[in-house]
């Protein structure tokens, strides 16, 4: 009934914090390093930096938050998918609705 | 754990009316509100950041370095949070006390970048109030602020009810709450590191 | 520094409606205060009450609010309806702009948030947990945090009557026109903390009914065997948690904007109101299935009681919700065609209206073929789910119409679109509630209605709901625009008067459904319905007692079937006497919520006046407050097993002899 019989899994251990952390430290490194040396033209350091961003937001979700797809864990990675597309819809067709009332405007 | 046909049966060995696991679930989707909040300051900043009013542009106010230092010390509270739960789940109250106080000291470093980054572009001229991009800048960035010192709060009263009352289950499950809170405000100041300020001073 | 704030005497507005209001309320209350004081009932209402945790009695508070809320709302409507029918032909009528675009944004306001939002979830609170054979939902405290955030909203928009203004800016609060530079006054102010406080504790109720339908449901009760009406609930609780903290931000952003200095949606620095207009339709628009899903699920399981049958199309009506939920959350720019975003903008969202119009119409044959061979018994609530059915039909068609940006250019904003909003939440979710309120009356209760004053209000509603807005079309076509304060146009005269006669005979149809409580409150020992399962209802909360155990179930029964209690009674099962109980784990009653609620009313108006030294007492009063509640450790109870099965013995003797 309470937390004791979980298995470590489900709450992470000490090898799977590094290995998130370090993940995550790298995931990190790359753009901001991009970003500060110029590395890149602009279109390529948009794509890093949204890469790096995905990513590392799926490492945490795994490797910090716990999200998994065990019969106990389902519920929370489901809501959160679902969450993610609400997210998707709202802040994606906001800025397409207001963009292009924008552009009819000439401003 | 239980499907919810044991949590029934279990109801009344267990010592408090909502199961953990209950406590847990609730909170994960107060979080996903959590997350569509933010995402409509992210929605506002995205369509405003362009609106300088003829002032200064993010290229001109980033300083990348400082928020590097920011971005580390979360990353560190991260790390150390999670030190403290595995401390927690093996009911080592030193451990959690330990843990708990170094993850603050990291929080409390995050927030005093950020305080000194507003302290500074506010007496440079360039508070929320002169133009739309500093007011989205400011309550997006504001706002996440607002979160971790929040997170602080709820730090130190975690310090001390685990310092007087030990481990028992019930604050295992609010620690578990608070590290997926204090995890979750990361996944937002990636988002935040990289659309806002690396975008920005691109 | 001034202690009160900008608040003085000058804040309280010399009008003799106003005060006439005023007048009537302070001597209603002082008489409630007298009876209540000689009764010595203020400790029982205290402890029994106002405190209690327990969701039925908190559904039976929340219907309350939503029916005082209903008084003021409609209130409202009769003196906008009047005013319009008397300010014609260039006369200027009784109700000066100052006072009645007050009265719009409130009608507004109050009709939607503090009105038809508690009444669904009061119904959702009290039914809920006993479809899906809970003992309460999953945090009983945070239940009754929501129910004291709402009402701490609803006072705030009362007090704004007697101190200061409300917002005159319609129930939108568009920006600019909400901002500072237009709106100086404390009207729009408490128009955003009204709605902030009493939207958080909707957010708080939306976290907790999903959790209790995750997590809490009898065993054997899989997803697809939940009753219709808590899938739909579930639905509705779904959009809220996604939908309101939409609001919160777009208030939020407003808040900064009038408080700080801000310059979200200013016309200068760079502001855009067009986000603020967005931001709330995206909220706005999931609004409406929020308040119209469950009164859908009201419908169907009064339809397959009244006909005897199960519902046509279960999983359908199920799957048809939810492509109602999430279409809902990409329509929202259907509200502000005219904005003038790019033509495939305005299409794609005209597009995904219409094709919200699928899964309803599926809803609506789902009905009608359950109807189809039923043995159909004409009482109230089914009255209420026809008239429904036929009226909700032309509010539907008429969206379709709007739904084209073509046509929604030139309807927009006129009395059309009034009368179409109208005829969706009237005859959908009202109709609903009213439906509801009938039907599972004698369940919370434990006697009925009287079902003459119920087939009167029945009637008062669907005609003067027809007289009132049908004409509202018509003056739509004729090329009325809405929150007009005085016309000047022949042609539209005899149709304001239709319309006006059609708001009293609502009023009539409101009173009858007062008398029909009255009546049966007063032939009450007549009415008892002593088996608990008046209807011959289909699912658990028919087979507890009326009004059922405070604990709901003495055993958690399991589940086998969607119709679970129509099943047991097949088999047999139902009734069972058990020869011993177990303990039940209970939550007790708690200050907290009360206290909270009362700290975020002080919280709201302290904002609203700039009375700073108030806000931050009571915000940190608040954070303690929650604090030293979740850090409380005695907060349930057991009962013991000899009363579980005094009180269960009890019921079931009844139902023998019944």
């Amino acid at each position: 009934m309470s937390q004791h019989d979980q298995d470590a899994h489900s709450h992470g251990s000490v090898s799977s914090y590094v290995v998130g952390f370090v993940l995550s430290v790298i995931l990190t490194v790359i753009p901001f390093w991009a970003v500060m040396t110029s590395a890149f033209d602009r279109a390529t350091l948009f794509a890093v930096i949204v890469v790096t961003a995905v990513v590392q937001i799926i490492v945490h979700l795994k490797y910090f938050l716990h999200l998994n797809f065990t019969k106990e864990g389902k519920i929370d990675t489901l809501s959160f998918i679902f969450t993610a597309i609400v997210i998707v819809m709202v802040v994606g067709l906001s800025i397409w609705i207001i963009y292009e009332s924008v552009l009819m405007m000439m401003y | 754990m239980s499907t919810s046909a044991t949590a029934h049966h279990d109801a009344h060995h267990d010592e408090h009316h909502d199961t953990g696991r209950n406590t847990t679930l609730g909170f994960w989707i107060y979080l996903m509100t959590d997350c569509i909040l933010f995402s409509c300051f992210f929605a506002t900043y995205a369509v405003l950041f362009m609106n300088t009013a003829g002032g200064v542009s993010g290229k001109d106010i980033f300083d990348l370095d400082l928020i590097a230092g920011g971005t580390a010390a979360l990353l560190l509270s991260s790390i150390t949070f999670g030190f403290a739960m595995i401390s927690a789940y093996k009911q080592n109250k030193g451990g959690v006390l330990f843990w708990l106080a170094v993850t603050f000291l990291f929080g409390a470093t995050f927030i005093a970048i950020e305080l000194y980054e507003f302290n500074h572009l506010i007496h440079a001229g360039h508070g929320p109030s002169a133009s739309a991009f500093l007011t989205a800048f400011f309550s997006l960035v504001g706002l996440h602020g607002l979160h971790v010192t929040a997170g602080l709060l709820w730090i130190t009263v975690m310090f001390i009810d685990v310092a007087k009352r030990g481990l028992p289950d019930r604050t295992v499950t609010r620690l578990g709450c608070l590290s997926l809170f204090w995890h979750f405000l990361d996944v937002i100041w990636i988002c935040v590191f990289s659309f806002v300020y690396l975008m920005g001073a691109m | 520094m001034n202690l009160l704030g900008k608040l003085s005497w000058d804040a309280i507005p010399y009008d003799p409606i106003v005060l006439g209001t005023l007048a009537v309320v302070a001597v209603g209350g002082a008489a409630l205060f007298v009876f209540m004081t000689l009764a010595k009932k203020w400790g029982w209402l205290w402890r029994e009450w106002l405190t209690s945790v327990d969701h039925k009695r908190l559904g039976i508070m929340y219907i309350i609010l939503a029916f005082v809320m209903l008084i003021r709302g409609f209130a409202d409507a009769i003196m906008m309806r009047t005013q319009l029918a008397v300010a014609t032909n260039g006369s200027e009528g009784y109700l000066p702009p100052h006072h009645y675009d007050q009265i719009f944004t409130a009608h507004g306001v109050i009709m939607i948030i503090f009105m038809a939002m508690p009444f669904m979830i009061g119904l959702m609170n009290i039914i809920l947990p006993l479809q899906i054979g809970a003992r309460d939902v999953a945090f009983p405290f945070l239940n009754n945090l929501s129910f004291w955030l709402a009402v701490s909203g609803a006072l705030l928009v009362n007090i704004s009557l007697g101190l200061g203004e409300f917002a005159m800016t319609g129930w939108v609060a568009y920006p600019p026109l909400s901002g500072l530079e237009f709106s100086p006054g404390v009207g729009v102010d408490y128009y955003i903390w009204a709605l902030q406080i009493s939207g958080i504790g909707t957010t708080l109720t939306g976290v907790n009914f999903l959790v209790t339908v995750l997590k809490m449901r009898a065993p054997g009760m899989k997803l697809m065997d939940m009753p219709i009406f808590t899938w739909t609930c579930t639905w509705a609780n779904v959009l809220i948690v996604a939908s309101f903290p939409i609001l919160t931000a777009a208030l939020a952003m407003l808040t900064l904007d009038r408080y700080l200095d801000f310059h979200f949606f200013t016309n200068d620095a760079g502001g855009n109101s067009m986000m603020y207009i967005n931001l709330f339709w995206a909220w706005g628009h999931p609004e409406v299935y929020i308040l119209v899903l469950p009164a859908f699920g009201i419908f169907s399981e009064i339809v397959s009681t009244f006909t005897g049958k199960r519902l046509f199309g279960y999983k359908s009506m199920v799957y048809a919700s939810g492509a109602i939920s999430i279409l809902g959350f990409i329509v929202w720019l259907h509200h502000f065609f005219t904005m003038g975003s790019s033509a495939s903008v305005n299409a794609f969202f005209g597009i995904m209206t219409m094709i919200i119009a699928i899964p309803t119409g599926v809803k609506l044959f789902n009905w009608l073929f359950t109807m189809y061979k039923g043995r159909i018994r004409l009482e109230v609530p089914m009255l209420w789910t026809i008239g429904f059915i036929i009226l909700f039909s032309i509010g539907g068609m008429t969206g379709v119409l709007l739904a084209v940006p073509g046509a929604d250019y030139v309807l927009h904003n006129s009395l059309f679109l009034i009368a179409h909003f109208h005829n969706t939440i009237i005859a959908g979710a009202v109709f609903g509630y009213l439906a509801g309120f009938t039907f599972w009356f004698p369940k919370a209760m434990g006697f009925h209605l009287d079902p003459k004053y119920g087939k009167i209000s029945f009637w008062c509603w669907s005609v003067g709901f027809l007289l009132a807005f049908m004409p509202l079309y018509v003056l739509g076509f004729l090329g009325m625009t809405r929150r007009l304060n005085h016309t000047d146009n022949p042609d539209w005269n005899i149709w304001l008067y239709i319309a006006a006669v059609g708001a009293f005979v609502i009023a009539i149809g409101i009173a009858a459904q007062f008398v029909q409580l009255f009546l049966g409150f007063k032939n009450k020992d007549k009415n008892l319905d002593k088996t608990g399962d008046p209807w011959n209802g289909h699912t658990l909360e028919w087979s507890l007692a009326s009004p059922p155990q405070f604990y709901n179930f003495a055993k958690i029964p399991h589940v086998e079937d969607i119709d679970a209690f129509t099943d047991m009674k097949e088999k047999g099962t139902a009734y069972q006497r058990h020869a011993s109980y177990e303990p039940i784990h209970m939550p007790s009653n708690t200050n907290a919520g009360p206290i909270m609620g009362l700290l975020a009313t002080a919280l709201g108006f302290a904002l609203i006046w700039h009375i700073w030294w108030l806000a931050g007492a009571s915000f940190i009063g608040l954070i303690v407050a929650f604090i030293c509640r979740a850090y409380a450790s005695n907060t349930d109870y057991y009962v013991q097993p000899d009363e579980v099965a005094r009180i269960e013995n009890e019921h079931l003797d009844n139902v023998a002899k019944g």
